[in-house]
C-alpha cells in the first residue's frame, strides 16, 4: 500500500471507460438493495408469499381455469411493479434528498450512464424475481398453456412494463419530496395489487370499469402476461401498446420535470 | 494547457427569484495554489462554487474552470475536478470503503483507496455504513471521494466544519499535499485560522461581491497593533492625544486596550504609550505587539452585525 502522507501523487485525471463505471454503479446499487430488508420484503418476499397463498389456498374464486395458472402471470407483473416502480421510486427519492444524485452529477459517470446503471440494476433484480416466481410456480403445479413464441412475448411485455413503471417512478421521485414519494409509491403498490389484475381478475369488476383498468399499466401488464401464459395467446398488441404509451409519456414527463437536487 | 489559470470568474451574477446571491463577482485562482473563499453566511460562497462545479448556469458573466465552461464542457471537465459538497452526497447504507472503491472505479488513474482511508484515519470504519459514521468521519469520506480521481482542481466547501483538531490537521495535511503535487484547491471556509495557515490567496466575499483579496500577508499588511491590559475605564481620548498622529485607541472588552496604527508599531509608539501610562499611574500588563489578523480584517470589511 502506498503511503500518501510521504508524497502526494501529482494530478492524473481521466474517466474510466463507460462500461466499467456503469458496472460499478449497478453492482453497488444491487448490493445496497440486497442488504436492505424492506426492499427485499417488497421485491421478493411479498410476491412469493402471495404466490404461495393465492396459488395454493382456495382464497379467491377466479372462475374457470386453474388457480396457479391465473396467479403466476399476476405475480410476475407484481414483481415488475415492486422493483421498477415502488422500490426505484423510493430509492431514487431518497438519493435525491441526500444529495447522492447531485454528487454523482459531478463525477465522471454521466446522467445517461447513471440511468443505464439503474436500468441494469432493475432488470437484474427482475430476472432474479422471475426465476424465483417461475420456480415456486412450477413447484405448485404451474403448467403454462403457452404458444411457442410465448417466451419472446413475455420478455417484450416485461420490458415495456419495466419502461412504463420506471418512467412513473422517476416522475414521482424527481418532483415530490422523498417522504411523499415513499408514501405514494407504497399506496399505489397496494392499489395496483387490488385493481391491477394481479390477484383478482379484472372481470370481477363492474363492466364499465374493466376497459379503464385494462388500460392502466398494471392491468395491461398482468392481463397481457396472462393472455400469453395462461390462454396461449399471441402478442397482446393492445396491452403492449398501452404499456408503450405509458412508458413514452412518463419518461418524457420525467425527463422534463426531474430535479436532481 | 497548464498555463490557463485553474479558475477564472469574471463578473459572475446569479439570482434566485427575488434575491441576488452573486452580484458581479470576479476571481482568479492559480494552479498548485490554495485559494480560500471567506465570507459570512449567505455571502454567496456556495452559489459561486456550485456555479463553478456546473450545477448552476450564470445569469451573467463568465466562469472558466481549467479554461473550460463548466456547463458546456461538463463532460470533459468532470474527470478533472474533484468536488466535496457542504454536506451529504453519499448513500446512507453504503459502507465507507465500498463507496470509495466505487468512486475510484469511475476514474482512469485513481489513488489507492485503502491508502487514502488510512491517511484520513478511516481504515477501521471501512466496513461501517455511511449513516453510522460520525459527522467528522462522514466529512473525511466526502473529502476522500473528492480527491480519489487525482483531479487538477478540487472544490472543498467547508471541509473542516465540525471536525475535531486531529481530523482538522489530517485534512490540512492532505490539502498541503495536494498543493505540493500541483493540484489547485478552492477552499470555502469560516475558519480564519485555516485560511491563514493554508491559503496562498484569500478572497473575502460579502453580499455576492469580492470585498478584499490577496495573500494573507498582503491582506493583513504591515498594519500593526499594540495590545495591553489595564484597569478599566482609562481615558482613551487623552491617550490618543499623547500618541503620534494617526493612531487609534479602543477599549474592548473592558480593561483590554488596543492601539492601532496605519503603519508598523515602532519603538516611538511603545515609548509614548508607556510614558502616558507612567504619567497616569497605570500599570500596563501583557503588552503585546501584533500584526492585524485575518479575522480583524474580515470583521472590518464585512462588518460585525450578525447574519441570518
Amino acid at each position: 500500500m502506498t503511503d500518501l502522507s510521504q508524497e502526494w501523487p501529482s494530478p492524473a485525471p481521466g474517466a474510466a471507460p463507460l462500461p466499467r463505471m456503469i458496472g460499478a454503479q449497478a453492482a453497488l446499487e444491487l448490493r445496497t438493495l440486497v442488504r436492505n430488508g424492506e426492499q427485499l420484503l417488497l421485491t421478493l418476499i411479498i410476491p412469493v408469499l402471495l404466490l404461495l397463498a393465492f396459488g395454493h389456498e382456495d382464497l379467491v374464486s377466479i372462475g374457470s381455469g386453474s388457480r396457479i395458472d391465473f396467479i403466476v402471470p399476476g405475480i410476475l407483473a407484481l414483481a415488475v411493479m415492486s422493483t421498477a416502480f415502488t422500490s426505484q421510486a423510493i430509492g431514487t427519492g431518497f438519493e435525491r434528498r441526500y444529495g447522492v444524485l447531485k454528487r454523482l452529477g459531478a463525477s465522471p459517470l454521466s446522467r445517461p450512464g447513471l440511468i443505464t446503471a439503474k436500468t441494469v440494476t432493475v432488470l437484474t433484480v427482475e430476472l432474479m424475481q422471475a426465476a424465483i416466481v417461475l420456480a415456486v410456480g412450477a413447484i405448485l403445479g404451474w403448467r403454462p398453456a403457452a404458444s411457442p413464441d410465448a417466451a419472446l412475448w413475455v420478455v417484450v411485455l416485461l420490458l415495456a412494463g419495466t419502461a412504463a413503471f420506471s418512467g412513473l417512478a422517476l416522475l414521482m421521485a424527481g418532483t415530490l419530496r422523498a417522504e411523499a414519494t415513499l408514501a405514494a409509491a407504497n399506496l399505489l403498490y397496494l392499489i395496483m395489487l387490488g385493481l391491477g389484475g394481479v390477484l383478482f381478475p379484472l372481470t370481477k369488476f363492474p363492466a364499465g370499469m374493466q376497459p379503464v383498468l385494462r388500460l392502466l399499466p398494471a392491468g395491461a401488464l398482468s392481463e397481457g402476461l396472462r393472455s400469453v401464459l395462461a390462454h396461449g395467446g399471441g402478442l397482446p398488441v393492445a396491452d403492449l401498446l398501452a404499456l408503450c404509451v405509458w412508458a413514452g409519456v412518463a419518461i418524457a414527463l420525467a425527463a422534463r420535470t426531474f430535479r436532481w437536487e | 494547457m497548464s498555463s490557463t489559470p485553474a479558475l477564472e470568474i469574471d463578473g459572475l451574477v446569479k439570482r434566485y427569484r427575488n434575491t441576488t446571491a452573486v452580484a458581479g463577482l470576479s476571481l482568479r485562482a492559480e494552479r498548485a495554489r490554495v485559494t480560500a473563499i471567506l465570507g459570512p453566511n449567505g455571502a454567496g460562497k456556495t452559489t459561486t462554487i456550485e456555479t463553478c462545479e456546473g450545477y448552476r448556469k450564470p445569469d451573467d458573466g463568465t466562469v472558466r474552470v481549467l479554461g473550460l465552461d463548466p456547463v458546456r464542457d461538463a463532460r470533459a471537465l468532470r474527470p478533472k475536478v474533484g468536488v466535496m459538497l457542504q454536506s451529504g452526497g453519499v448513500p446512507s447504507t453504503v459502507r465507507a470503503g465500498e463507496y470509495l472503491r466505487v468512486m475510484a472505479s469511475f476514474y482512469a488513474h485513481p489513488l489507492d483507496s485503502a491508502a487514502l482511508l488510512d491517511l484520513l484515519g478511516l481504515t477501521s470504519s471501512a466496513g461501517t455504513p455511511y449513516k453510522q459514521l460520525s459527522g467528522g468521519q462522514q466529512q473525511r469520506l466526502a473529502l476522500a471521494a473528492a480527491v480519489i480521481g487525482r483531479p487538477e482542481l478540487v472544490f472543498l466547501d467547508e471541509p473542516t466544519a465540525g471536525l475535531d483538531p486531529q481530523a482538522r490537521h489530517a485534512t490540512w495535511q492532505l490539502i498541503e499535499g495536494l498543493r505540493a503535487a500541483g493540484t489547485a484547491v478552492i477552499l470555502a471556509t469560516h475558519y480564519m485560522e485555516e485560511a491563514e495557515r493554508l491559503a496562498d490567496q484569500v478572497a473575502i466575499v460579502d453580499h455576492g461581491r469580492l470585498v478584499a483579496s490577496g495573500s494573507p500577508g498582503e491582506l493583513t499588511g504591515s498594519d500593526g497593533q499594540l495590545r495591553f491590559r489595564a484597569e478599566p475605564g482609562l481615558d482613551t481620548d487623552a491617550l490618543i492625544a499623547a500618541l503620534p498622529p494617526g493612531a487609534a485607541a479602543k477599549e474592548s472588552p473592558a480593561g483590554h486596550y488596543r492601539i492601532e496604527v496605519a503603519d508598523r508599531v515602532d519603538p516611538q509608539l511603545i515609548a509614548s504609550v508607556t510614558a502616558w501610562c507612567a504619567e497616569h499611574g497605570v500599570l500596563a500588563r501583557d503588552l503585546q505587539i501584533e500584526s492585524r489578523t485575518l479575522e480583524d480584517l474580515f470583521l472590518e470589511v464585512t462588518g460585525r452585525e450578525l447574519r441570518s
